[in-house]
């Protein structure tokens, strides 16, 4: 139809997806890219189920990614990956932290996390995993595991020519810029 | 300068630059960040104000317009409800400084209690509406809002849906123009006694007609011209979508100014085009009209006025085309949205929810989600401040039958200023026995930490007079007051226990900091500023779960091991487990500072 591309960012509120969508959309828009960007707010962000949207290309129309048109979707969470699958584009690709957050139902014993959700991704998709919680506590924050994943992504997306220090720079505290820089690189080095 | 803003910045940026003096709204998702964007504006650029309601907001916008200065308000779908009264009648008097209400829908009920679909107000108050389709859209058109408000004497809407406030899109900055402010003058149209309004109305379907030419030329409505087999009506997220969908294979009718319609432009469109699909969000507004015309379309026959659009959506009604999607063979487990780990409200529904025979109605706040499992507790939620109301309600038809059934009217202290101190009212005046509880978490919560009139700040963060909850309801008559820390699980008991055993109106204010809200210094004075994090001795838990029964988050429960585990990234050490267990398996040994 077009070419536009588009990043699916999904996990759950509170991990940084909204921190890795501004940092992508800047930088691509820094790139000359029409960008669009949406984001979840209100309600849903109490511990729920989120995602960040970012479509870029010459000229950009809806705000929203619908199913079947992501071109990449990056699950900062393992069963979020399976949640918003359905919006994966057929021959997309997928970047899986294997990293677990238990929601309500699991956490008052009413349901189990699900086992087997990497290999189910893994069979229909072209699935990478990293475990991005591990990669960001050995560089001394496990919280940084959302630059981690932005590396990851930047390198699948080849987007690796944007200027993303200076974007991360711009965007982080400054007391947190080397974390998330060593956070970046180490993400990229991952796939 | 360009940047990528959300369509609440630059709904926030484009009051700046033409020159608004007065901005008010009440938080409500997807307006809030208008009013927290120019509260950042110091009071010398514009004055930008929290209200205790919509109403309010709405109405001291109308003082600014008619003293001359040029007035925003800005407010979620359901917040123009509370606003109608004042918006339906200074439809009549008209604007003097230019006066644009923000009407924020939420198609897809993404943060709200209905999706009504606020166009059917433009026409209702017979007011000029205008719809972005953008973020750069959602900009200029606050300034195109003001123009065509002052130059026919209109308050104006500007119409945007969750997906234009919160989505982003670049924004190519502007000039910040100075604004002369208007004379003041004392005029028969503000005046709304009928004698007058009789005559306004006269002159509002005058005013109707002026605008009707208006829409006819203003090129907010433009054609794009592709081909010639199928011709598009749309506007807003919608007009996106179909561009999404049809491409070049369309030509566009894009509506930036929706109401009036620009009917004689849609119908030689129609005219040129094969067929002509009106393509709308929610309810038939454009549709109805367009038919009206005699001009024949397909709109709601194909595409449903239930939940919001996408592009799957309008290409499955239009084009019969399903998404080709991967197929995962695994399921993931459902994750609602929870009360927060050391959230006060949930020491309140723990205990409240073991009550017999009671009925609780709830309100529209975080507390809202005292009715999910595991808790259980709330009955029902209507509307914001209609908890005390409902319960009055309730409990005079209970007894009227002689049910033995108490009701609880649940709600928060934003709440209660907003319009919950009228329901309270009724209940006090109208003496029934039902039990009223103001979840005082010092802070409108669940839009993000806005400031209102019991915080003890304003929008800008200085420092103001607090509205103490527990005089303003003894001022009501209200005999029975308590104030209770609703993490004292025992006092928490007793204190409902108190409550019910009395046959006359009663108050139960819990006081307790949200469990995210960043504490002032009052705040450390009053509620310390420390707290224990708690840890689980796994020789002592005995895996009966009661402590999980709680819903707190930062629990978890091994099955196999049959223990509970207190995640330390969570707890907030409010200590309420510590207190449910039966085996004192828990203690506090941890320490945290706020």
């Amino acid at each position: 139809m077009s070419d536009v591309k588009n990043i699916l960012l999904v996990g759950v509120g509170g991990q940084g997806t909204i921190l890795v969508g501004k940092i992508l959309s800047n930088g691509l828009l820094a790139a000359g890219f029409d960008v669009k960007m949406s984001e979840v707010h209100g309600m849903a962000q109490r511990g729920g189920s989120v995602s960040n949207q970012v479509r870029y290309g010459k000229e950009v129309f809806s705000p929203i990614i619908d199913k079947g048109q992501a071109d990449i979707l990056v699950a900062f969470e393992t069963m979020e990956a399976v949640r918003w699958s359905p919006f994966l584009k057929k021959g997309g690709q997928m970047v899986v932290n294997d990293y677990r957050i238990p929601s309500a139902p699991i956490l008052t014993g009413q349901a189990d996390y699900p086992e087997g959700l990497l290999e189910a991704l893994k069979a229909k998709a072209d699935t990478t995993v990293i475990k991005a919680g591990d990669m960001a506590e050995a560089l001394g924050n496990p919280k940084a595991m959302n630059i981690v994943l932005f590396g990851a992504l930047v390198k699948k997306m080849q987007l690796s020519d944007i200027d993303w220090p200076s974007q991360i720079r711009d965007n982080v505290k400054p007391a947190f810029v080397d974390l998330n820089l060593k956070a970046f690189q180490a993400g990229q080095a991952a796939v | 300068m360009k940047k990528l803003l959300t369509g609440n910045e630059a709904i926030a940026l484009g009051a700046i630059e033409a020159g608004v003096v007065y901005a008010g709204a009440y938080p409500g998702t997807p307006s809030t960040e208008i009013l927290e964007i120019l509260g950042t504006h110091k009071r010398a650029e514009i004055v930008a104000e929290w209200a205790p309601n919509e109403k309010v907001a709405l109405e001291s916008a109308i003082g600014a317009s008619i003293a001359g200065g040029r007035a925003l308000a800005a407010m979620k779908h359901v917040g123009v409800n509370v606003a109608a009264d004042p918006l339906m009648s200074f439809a009549y008097s008209g604007a003097n400084g230019g006066l644009v209400l923000i009407s924020a829908d939420d198609p897809g009920l993404h943060s709200s209690q209905n999706e009504q679909d606020n166009r059917q107000y433009a026409k209702f108050a017979k007011m000029p509406m205008l719809e972005p389709a953008d973020s750069q859209e959602a900009k200029d058109m606050v300034r195109a809002a003001l123009e065509i408000s002052e130059q026919f004497q209109r308050p104006v809407m500007l119409r945007t849906t969750t997906r234009i406030n919160h989505s982003k899109s670049i924004v190519e900055f502007g000039d910040i123009t100075k604004h002369p402010k208007k004379p003041y003058e004392k005029a028969y149209r503000f005046d709304l006694v009928p004698a007058i309004s009789k005559r306004l109305h006269y002159e509002l379907e005058d005013w109707l007609v002026k605008l009707a030419e208006y829409s006819e030329t203003t090129p907010l409505n433009y054609i794009q011209w592709n081909g010639k087999k199928i011709g598009i009506v749309a506007a807003g997220a919608a007009y996106q979508y179909a561009r999404e969908v049809f491409g070049t294979k369309a030509s566009y009718l894009k509506i930036g100014f929706s109401y009036p319609l620009p009917l004689k432009k849609i119908k030689a469109f129609a005219e040129q085009v094969d067929a002509l699909y009106v393509i709308e969000e929610l309810e038939p507004f454009m549709e109805e009209q367009i038919r009206a015309a005699g001009i024949t379309c397909v709109g709601k026959d194909k595409i449903p006025n239930t939940d919001e659009l996408s592009p799957t959506v309008v290409a499955r009604a239009l084009l019969g085309v399903e998404p080709d999607m991967v197929e995962v063979e695994a399921e993931a487990v459902g994750r609602p949205p929870t009360l927060c780990a050391g959230c006060p409200h949930r020491g309140f529904f723990y205990q409240l929810g073991k009550l017999k025979d009671v009925v609780i109605a709830g309100d529209i706040g975080c507390y809202g989600l005292g009715g999910a499992p595991p808790l259980n507790a709330k009955d029902l939620c209507i509307c914001m401040g209609s908890g005390p109301s409902v319960a009055h309600g309730l409990q005079e038809t209970f007894d009227f039958f002689g049910e033995n059934k108490r009701v609880f009217g649940v709600i928060g202290d934003s709440t209660f200023f907003h319009t919950g101190m009228n329901s309270l009212l009724q209940i006090a005046y109208n003496k029934s026995p039902v039990v009223t509880c103001i979840l005082d978490n010092r802070i409108t919560a669940m839009t993000g930490h806005q400031e209102n009139p019991g915080s003890g700040f304003t929008l800008q963060g200085d420092p103001v007079n607090i509205v103490e909850i527990g005089p303003v309801v003894r001022a009501f008559g209200i005999q029975h007051v308590r104030t209770v820390n609703p993490l004292n699980q025992a006092a928490m008991k007793e204190t409902l226990a108190w409550a019910l055993a009395l046959n006359e109106p009663s108050v139960i204010i819990t006081r307790w900091p949200c469990a995210l809200k960043k504490y002032s210094e009052a705040d450390k004075k009053e509620f310390g500023d420390h707290f224990h994090q708690c840890v689980v001795d796994a020789e002592a838990c005995v895996g009966c779960r009661t402590c999980v029964r709680t819903g707190c988050p930062a629990l978890r429960f091994d099955k196999t091991a049959k223990k509970t585990r207190i995640e330390p990234s969570q707890c907030v050490g409010c200590e309420i487990c510590l207190q449910v267990c039966p085996k004192q398996a828990i203690s506090a040994a941890g320490k945290g500072s706020k």
